[in-house]
């Protein structure tokens, strides 16, 4: 009872602050914790009732892990977890280093209104939707018009049916992820190294060490730790893909599902392609499970590391 | 540190070595010039393929069937834009929804973002450590796409409203986590308590004494939600069917498999008029058009986020 009262006592002083938070508050109820039961569908045979969502859940059957069961049979499941990690290592090594290496030249750029010119087209991709992408990457692609095709048959060669062909699409997407994300990405690494104490530098230069022998000794050392942090950081999401690369650039072709299929993909057409409602739900909770342990593992590491940049 | 500011005996001779060793500074001729090379041109890579639809845009549809797309076309021609001026019904609609939803969603995001941000940025709201928890651990688990579709069209029933567009974006456990460390580095608690001694209450301190201050903070998680209001497409993928509700986006998705689908939609006058327009339709350069204008808002305004974005992304790296 007095703890009660004491708890009032702290709402009401609290109470325009409680009040700001409150429609934050019901939106993350709503939005985020209310359908986290909802991911027990993954085992149940989850059927539809016209009396709405509760009894739906209700009524259908427990069928244990049954689901998962399904789900880990099929080959797609293999082949989505496969991409996801295969798609995802390649996006975080390779875009690390592309980062990296924009951000140090741009650094040494001396004519700071170019290098601010090369930055903000760079910096142009990141702002356009997948979709405008995917019109772009068409563009270049389209088997009777593209520019590639062209080129192609202008050089003697055979044009070739991109849209339909498995083996061009790993090395077209991790292209396109590239080309959308580094000019981004490098911001995070100007920054540091913009941050990096000028006096190192002249140090070294009144020592005679070239620029090379300042890149290398200086900058890289210097902004390690944050390419680390990014780094394992980037590695924490590496079982969430981009849906919008996956659907859009592919233009959802059948035909390439075997090396454009992924988690998010497969779950989305699960939902409400072939209406596989447990088996889709089940492969959500599998990756939503699997992405919160590597976020806490990579956490810990980060926080190991450096206490400063770790997320909690 | 101090040794080293010891008396220069011969400054003379030392202004004329610094002036030397600042050449060391740049890089080498050569290697300048491939920096050049390789950051222009992949900065120019970034671009060609938006000039690229532009140009396909303003060809003539005849020569774009013949030549395939080119950078330089054998003819130029503007009736794509004619044609969607004409009859784009649709267009329009499409363009007054993505408008809507931008401007509603991003005024929305940062009326709860910057609330609830602020309640958790002050150290002496006694329910902080929970309200963060709450807004946190969402970066961390969700429930996964199936359970939130069925939460939205079955529980709070928004499928085919506006407000699918504008709601299940408008929060983000990120763009608090932003503000939050934007309010807690911008405005100290003594701001707050001489306002607060001065007579003010809560939200009017919050309205008159920190809003202003924190205006960079709410340009950059604003523009973050202006952006992805305009560019969404998945929420309407999920939860639209109806054409009227089709925001810009979603419709060039339409389009790119099915060009009829601008004519379904376009409202012409009479049956006999709509097979006369589809033999007329230039088809290919339409596309390229509407995807220009899709996009024209954002390449101009871009610009201008850039910095913001840049000092958001900064400004979210540096924690406490």
């Amino acid at each position: 009872m007095k703890g009660l009262m004491r708890w009032l006592k702290l709402v009401g002083r609290n109470k325009a602050l409680l009040l700001m938070v409150l429609p934050g508050f019901v939106w993350f109820l709503l939005f985020c914790y209310l359908p986290m039961p909802g991911a027990l569908i993954a085992f149940k045979d989850y059927q539809f009732s016209r009396d709405g969502f509760l009894a739906s859940m209700i009524e259908s059957d427990w069928v244990g892990f049954k689901n998962f069961e399904y789900l880990f049979k099929t080959e797609d499941a293999y082949l989505i977890v496969r991409n996801t990690l295969l798609y995802n290592t390649a996006f975080i090594i390779l875009g690390t280093f592309f980062a990296v290496l924009v951000a140090i030249v741009i650094s040494e750029i001396a004519n700071k209104k170019l290098a601010k010119i090369y930055q903000t087209g760079m910096f142009l991709p990141h702002f356009l939707s997948w979709v405008i992408v995917s019109y772009f990457v068409f563009s270049f692609l389209s088997v009777d018009k593209g520019v590639l095709n062209q080129f192609l048959t202008w050089i003697g060669l055979d044009p070739e049916f991109w849209y339909s062909e498995t083996k061009f699409w790993p090395y077209i997407l991790i292209i396109v992820n590239l080309w959308k994300g580094v000019g981004y990405g490098s911001v995070i690494y100007l920054a540091a190294i913009v941050g990096i104490d000028k006096s190192y530098f002249e140090a070294a230069m009144i020592d005679g060490a070239s620029k090379w022998q300042q890149i290398r000794n200086i900058t890289i050392p210097m902004i390690t730790p944050i390419i680390v942090i990014m780094f394992i950081l980037a590695v924490g999401g590496i079982f969430r893909a981009d849906f919008g690369l996956f659907y859009q650039v592919p233009r959802d072709t059948g035909a390439l599902y075997p090396v454009t299929n992924v988690i998010d993909t497969f779950v989305y057409r699960g939902l409400k392609v072939t209406g596989n409602i447990g088996m889709s739900t089940a492969a959500g909770l599998y990756q939503a499970v699997v992405g919160f342990i590597l976020v806490l593992t990579t956490n810990f590491i980060v926080r190991k590391i450096n206490k400063e940049q770790a997320l909690f | 540190m101090e040794h080293r500011t010891a008396v220069d005996p011969h400054p003379q001779a030392n202004k004329h070595a610094a002036k030397k060793l600042r050449n060391i500074h740049h890089l080498s001729p050569f290697w300048n010039a491939i920096a050049h090379l390789g950051i222009g041109l992949f900065s120019l890579a970034c671009v060609y393929p938006f000039l690229f639809v532009v140009v396909l845009s303003f060809t003539d549809e005849t020569a774009l069937a013949k030549n395939g797309y080119s950078i330089i076309p054998e003819k130029w021609s503007v009736d794509a834009y004619t044609y969607l001026f004409k009859t784009g019904d649709q267009l329009l609609r499409s363009y007054g929804v993505t408008l809507f939803i931008t401007v509603v969603g991003t005024l929305l995001t940062l009326i709860i973002v910057s609330l609830y941000a602020y309640a958790i940025s002050r150290s002496y709201f006694h329910f902080r450590g929970f309200f963060s928890f709450v807004a946190f651990f969402t970066m961390l688990f969700g429930g996964g796409l199936v359970p939130s579709y069925i939460v939205v069209t079955q529980v709070l029933h928004l499928k085919d409203t506006m407000w699918a567009l504008i709601l299940p974006m408008c929060v983000s456990a990120f763009s608090i986590l932003i503000m939050r460390t934007f309010f807690k580095t911008m405005v100290p608690d003594a701001i707050i308590e001489s306002g607060k001694i001065d007579g003010a209450g809560e939200f009017r301190v919050f309205l008159y004494l920190v809003l202003p201050i924190s205006l960079p903070g709410l340009a950059t998680i604003g523009l973050f939600a202006a952006l992805g209001y305009w560019n969404d497409w998945f929420n309407a993928l999920l939860y639209i069917d109806d054409a009227r509700l089709l925001p810009l986006q979603s419709l060039l998705m339409k389009v790119e498999t099915n060009i009829q689908f601008i004519l379904q939609n376009a409202g012409l006058a009479g049956a006999g008029d709509r097979t006369d327009m589809v033999r007329t339709l230039p088809a290919e350069t339409t596309r390229m058009a509407m995807v220009v204008l899709a996009t024209v808002p954002i390449i101009f305004a871009y610009p201008f986020f850039q910095r913001y974005f840049v000092q958001g992304l900064t400004i979210g790296a540096v924690k406490e």
